[in-house]
């Protein structure tokens, strides 16, 4: 289970995270909604360790995040995978190199099990036989796959999705979509996406939570979000111009 | 007044918030270069980019530098019919300062320019954060095989340089001043000492550090971008130079009036 409890986080002045509370039960799928900028991308930094809070907690599996460092954050690290918006692949590295990284850093397999690991992720995110290629070579949507076949290769409890979807084509999308959806059901892992691709949102998650100037504003199943009586939400959700969101802005 | 006070109260707390990140990034590279696991092969890498491939800058430069002293010192020297001391001239003027000075500020412009951008374009792509996502060390993993590698390698390119430089100066010498080949040798060598070459060797272990952890300081602390990458990068090259020409004055100091070297 993870716990953010009283999270706060600001830069400057400027406030992100304001008592953030959130519980999220293993094996579940939550997906963080929220305009662009408003700290959700900050959000998972922190529960990975990234990022230090201003006060509060990140509590995964009794651990306090906030307060581990050194070997015990790795450690703690190794139960995670995370997919960055970007899919941050390493450019020195050819995609074989990529996916396998913390298997090579961390374990003590020969090469051909290796090779074996990295087959099978590449296939899970259907890319098969793309192991000599440089990230330099890939579209978008490969590079976010490869991303993901990175994230899941050491078999995490844990899945970060950092705007999964974002940067694109529509069909790419859905395909990146279902892939997060038969992952899920594949490996049994608690998942946290960010996003503002609603059609993504309502396609994976088992609950949404809108995060609005630095708090969870509402949190509920995809039908719950859907038909909520939240003004915030139903502007954001609608994807509509005028509304209390941008009258506040 | 108090605007400008407290201008400079920002500058100097911005300095030494500068140093002390600089000094932190450096005790924790060395730290972290005696920690396991050891990977040869990152540091044969960086070795390779670091120092074979900055051979050809590093000869122009100091092959030009070595006839360039020849030729100045030959406009004094052949007033005072001292033309053999040419060579004892171009010879400890390289191992003590030029070569040593000159290899660092070449190897700054190339490799800490390109160390920075690098570092700098995996800091706003996330490469950086991504390591760390997976339980790597981007100190241990990014700038100790740097630091190794250029630790070793400016050393052995000044060697290279001061030899180049001094055959620079046996060209125009032998060449164009028409002095003899063995006496120039003989002058060359001859005045040269131990402790002429490890001065300049001292101070290039010296300058690989500067150049190495202010070109990582730099990229890995890149916010905004490209503009942000071309500002680490240009910083980078700026900062190292100010500090190997301070860095030199203070070792040339230190060697002259401490140690009487």
């Amino acid at each position: 289970m993870i716990e953010l409890i009283n999270l706060c986080k600001a830069f400057d002045d400027h406030v992100v995270l304001d008592n953030v509370n959130l519980t999220i039960r293993d094996g579940e799928t939550i997906v963080i909604i929220g305009r662009s900028g408003t700290g959700k991308s900050v959000m998972l930094k922190h529960i990975i360790g990234l990022m230090k809070p201003d006060s509060g907690q990140v509590i995964i599996d009794g651990q306090d995040v906030t307060r581990l460092g050194g070997k015990e954050l790795n450690d703690l690290r190794l139960k995670f995978g995370m997919l960055f918006q970007g899919a941050a692949l390493f450019d020195s590295l050819n995609v074989r190199d990529n996916v396998a990284f913390s298997l090579i850093e961390h374990t003590k397999m020969d090469d051909a099990t290796i090779d074996k690991r990295v087959a099978e992720c590449l296939e899970l995110v259907g890319l098969k036989g793309i192991e000599n290629l440089r990230p330099s070579e890939l579209s978008g949507g490969m590079r976010k796959r490869v991303g993901l076949a990175r994230a899941i290769c050491m078999d995490p409890k844990i899945i970060l999705y950092d705007e999964p979807t974002t940067g694109v084509d529509p069909i790419m999308a859905d395909a990146v979509n279902d892939l997060i959806k038969d992952l899920q059901s594949k490996l049994r892992t608690t998942a946290i996406a960010v996003t503002h691709d609603m059609t993504s949102a309502y396609k994976i998650a088992d609950r949404i939570a809108m995060l609005y100037k630095g708090k969870i504003v509402e949190i509920g199943t995809p039908e719950e979000i859907k038909n909520t009586s939240n003004p915030l939400v139903k502007q954001f959700i609608t994807g509509a111009a005028t509304g209390p969101i941008t009258e506040d802005s | 007044m108090n605007g400008w006070i407290s201008q400079l109260g920002e500058r100097f707390i911005g300095f030494l918030r500068y140093s002390g990140g600089v000094t932190v990034l450096m005790v924790r590279t060395v730290f972290s270069s005696f920690v396991p696991p050891f990977k040869r092969k990152p540091v044969l890498e960086q070795m390779v980019k670091i120092g074979i491939d900055s051979l050809p800058i590093v000869f122009l430069t100091c092959l030009f530098t070595g006839m360039v002293l020849a030729l100045q010192s030959a406009y004094q020297m052949q007033k005072m019919e001292a033309k053999l001391y040419i060579a004892s001239l171009v010879a400890l003027s390289l191992t003590r300062e030029l070569g040593p000075v000159l290899t660092a500020l070449v190897v700054a412009g190339r490799v800490g320019a390109s160390i920075a951008a690098e570092l700098g374009t995996m800091k706003v792509t996330e490469q950086i954060d991504a390591l760390e996502t997976l339980a790597s060390n981007p100190i241990k993993y990014l700038v100790v095989p740097r630091f190794i590698a250029l630790f070793f390698m400016l050393p052995l390119l000044t060697i290279y340089g001061d030899i180049v430089g001094i055959v620079g100066g046996y060209m125009i010498g032998v060449w164009r001043l028409n002095i003899l080949s063995n006496l120039y040798w003989d002058m060359t060598w001859n005045p040269l000492k131990i402790k002429d070459i490890a001065t300049g060797l001292i101070k290039s272990f010296a300058f690989a550090v500067i150049i190495c952890i202010i070109a990582c300081y730099e990229g890995m602390r890149v916010e905004g971008g490209a503009e942000g990458v071309g500002s680490a990068t240009t910083k980078a090259v700026v900062i190292s130079f100010i500090l190997i020409i301070a860095a030199d004055c203070l070792f040339t100091a230190l060697f002259y009036f401490g140690f009487s070297f």
